[in-house]
């Protein structure tokens, strides 16, 4: 990365305070995790008492001490964080196998899903932002308006359902997951559709923000130049405009892809698709606390990374931004 | 600017609309699509005020012989798999949906202009410390942060709104804080300083006023993300409970489970909270549009 406008030292500066906030802001987070977790009315051996009929108190002084839950909750936090950052996450308290083993094993179908629903995010998003902002006013620009609205307000999981009726009504089938598909194409058609309804949400956001950002773009001064020294209109558009237009979509672009996640909750649930953000509602309604904190906490980590990332990407394309806060 | 155009320019930029129907038709004629967006809104509004006078069956009331009745004479959107009337849900989930999400965006947007304004005006190590608060609430998407919320404190109707109104909080603090920022600078303030105001007096009757319009615009779109969000947490289970009448808890299992042979119940309790969405940001475009100049695409 050779930067001459910017110095090494600012550089070097920078790095180590951007690092010392991003880990101030996932303590923050683990701390409202932890918290939040142990303040939900009943803890598992409460439920499991209840559940088992069990009365005798010994028993349960003992399966308390069994989860650790028995010592005071600064410990009991210490032992979690610790354990987090070396890789020992504990037990998942419903099917008592490994925390890590029971989210690795969901995370490749969630990540497929993410890059698919990213692909169809700015394979729609940025052509369509495009035309509408060069035909500003038109028939098309207003029809790419609303089908761009009514994207960012269709609930993702409705879309899905909507989606999953034409199936039947259609073919009379539901396309149903599996985790042995006979090629890698009958995998991306299957994930194709959830992505999609996924995608077509963020592509919206894209289209919208792509649309606003090239209309500035072509209003600036260099444009017009470019115009005046007989550019064509494609070259004026896409290497001019667009090439200066894509730095705010880049953006937007990066936390969307961190904030996927929300989208995929409830889609995975409705396409019965065994990610790991299906893993989290099923987690959260059998109150299997090892497995939500840890993950959401895993998610923390991913969007606070990904912010910086774009961060460093922002300052890397513009050169106008510099190494200060 | 003595152009020809200079009268009509006028007219445009609504210069000459007197009284608040004069106002009305310069917003229709200068933004269609936002006037459009503010007769749904007031329609599901309404509909919401006035549910007993325009439903003839209760929301609660079952009809076991009506089980996944067609719509018809009677049922208008048809029945649910224990006979409700699935237009009067429909009317009377437009109370909940509008509640949670009047709620959490006047809950979230009280507290991030206290935060935002306090913050960007006090500055300092008060500054320095909400805005570390407000990075960690932003660590985590806004369904994620409200589902381990709405978890935590039990499912409810004042729970889920407490629920979706905190991760609400970081956006508007921010956009007033840097407001603030900016108008501290103004002359205006440096007088109002000089004449020996009280800073609470000055952020409240000074810097308040000009950070209306952002807020306004901010606001429809955390209402819009307020109500798909409580519609995702009761699509989940998680947000409202029975047997209040959520939108999106209709659409939850029950209905995927019917869609084949009652697509009613999938097709209408999502088209009412499209609608709605939808409406807003129409009228959150048009808004933002006419409050916010510099932010015109």
């Amino acid at each position: 990365m050779f930067l001459p406008w910017k110095s090494e030292a600012r550089l070097g500066a920078y790095l180590v305070r951007r690092s010392a906030l991003m880990l101030l802001t996932l303590f923050g987070i683990s701390v409202i995790i932890f918290v939040l977790l142990r303040i939900v009315p009943g803890n598992i051996v409460d439920i499991l008492f209840d559940t088992a009929g069990m009365i005798d108190p010994a028993d349960k002084a003992r399966i308390e001490r069994d989860l650790g839950i028995d010592l005071p909750l600064p410990q009991q936090y210490f032992v979690w964080i610790s354990g987090f950052f070396s890789g020992n996450l504990g037990y998942s308290y419903v099917s008592e196998k490994l925390v890590v083993a029971e989210i690795a094993l969901r995370i490749p179908v969630t990540l497929k899903l993410a890059i698919l629903a990213l692909f169809f995010t700015v394979a729609l998003g940025v052509p369509l932002g495009v035309i509408s902002a060069v035909r500003q006013d038109t028939a098309i620009d207003y029809t790419l308006r609303v089908v761009s609205l009514s994207g960012l307000s269709l609930p993702s999981f409705w879309l899905a359902l909507l989606i999953l009726m034409a199936f039947v009504s259609w073919f009379g089938m539901i396309p149903i997951y599996t985790d042995t598909p006979d090629s890698i194409w009958d995998e991306i058609l299957l994930l194709a559709v959830p992505a999609a309804a996924v995608g077509f949400r963020s592509s919206s956001l894209v289209m919208r923000l792509t649309r606003s950002a090239m209309l500035e773009v072509l209003r600036q001064d260099y444009i017009r130049t470019a115009r005046a020294k007989g550019a064509t209109r494609n070259s004026v558009n896409y290497r001019h405009a667009l090439r200066n237009a894509l730095l705010p979509v880049v953006t937007v672009l990066g936390i969307e892809a961190a904030f996927l996640i929300g989208g995929l909750i409830v889609t995975e649930t409705v396409f019965n698709i065994p990610g790991v953000a299906r893993f989290l509602v099923e987690a959260i309604r059998s109150r299997d606390y090892p497995i939500v904190q840890n993950l959401v906490m895993m998610i923390a980590v991913v969007v606070v990374l990904v912010n910086f990332a774009v961060d460093m990407l922002y300052a890397t394309l513009d050169p106008r931004i510099k190494y200060t806060d | 600017m003595s152009s020809p155009s200079y009268e009509s320019e006028l007219v445009r930029a609504g210069a000459r609309a007197e009284g608040l129907f004069g106002r009305s038709v310069h917003f229709v004629r200068l933004y269609p699509l936002g006037a459009a967006g503010a007769v749904i809104m007031t329609v599901f509004v309404l509909a919401a005020v006035f549910a007993e006078l325009i439903t003839a069956n209760g929301p609660l009331a079952t009809n076991a012989s009506r089980s996944l009745a067609a719509p018809g004479a009677d049922y208008w959107l048809g029945a649910d798999v224990m006979g409700r009337d699935l237009y009067s849900r429909i009317v009377y989930g437009a109370r909940i949906s509008l509640a949670v999400g009047i709620g959490s965006t006047v809950l979230g947007c009280l507290l991030g202009v206290v935060i935002g304004l306090a913050s960007g005006y006090l500055g300092g190590w008060f500054d320095l410390v909400t805005q570390r608060i407000m990075d960690i609430l932003q660590a985590l998407p806004l369904l994620v942060l409200a589902l381990v919320f709405a978890a935590a404190l039990g499912p409810s109707l004042q729970n889920t709104i407490i629920a979706i109104s905190i991760p609400l909080i970081p956006t508007v603090a921010r956009v007033i804080r840097s407001n603030t920022l900016a108008l501290r600078e103004q002359a205006f303030v440096e007088a109002a300083n000089a004449i020996g105001m009280s800073e609470w007096r000055i952020a409240a009757r000074h810097i308040l006023p000009n950070t209306v319009a952002p807020l306004i615009v901010l606001a429809t779109a955390q209402f819009a993300a307020a109500i798909l969000t409580e519609a995702s947490l009761s699509f989940l289970g998680l947000g409202i409970p029975e047997p209040h009448p959520s939108w999106g808890r209709m659409l939850s299992e029950s209905a995927a489970e019917y869609m084949r042979r009652a697509p009613w119940l999938v097709i209408f309790p999502g088209l009412a909270i499209s609608l709605v969405v939808f409406g807003i940001n129409l009228l959150g475009d048009a808004l933002r549009d006419m409050l916010d100049p510099r932010q015109r695409g």
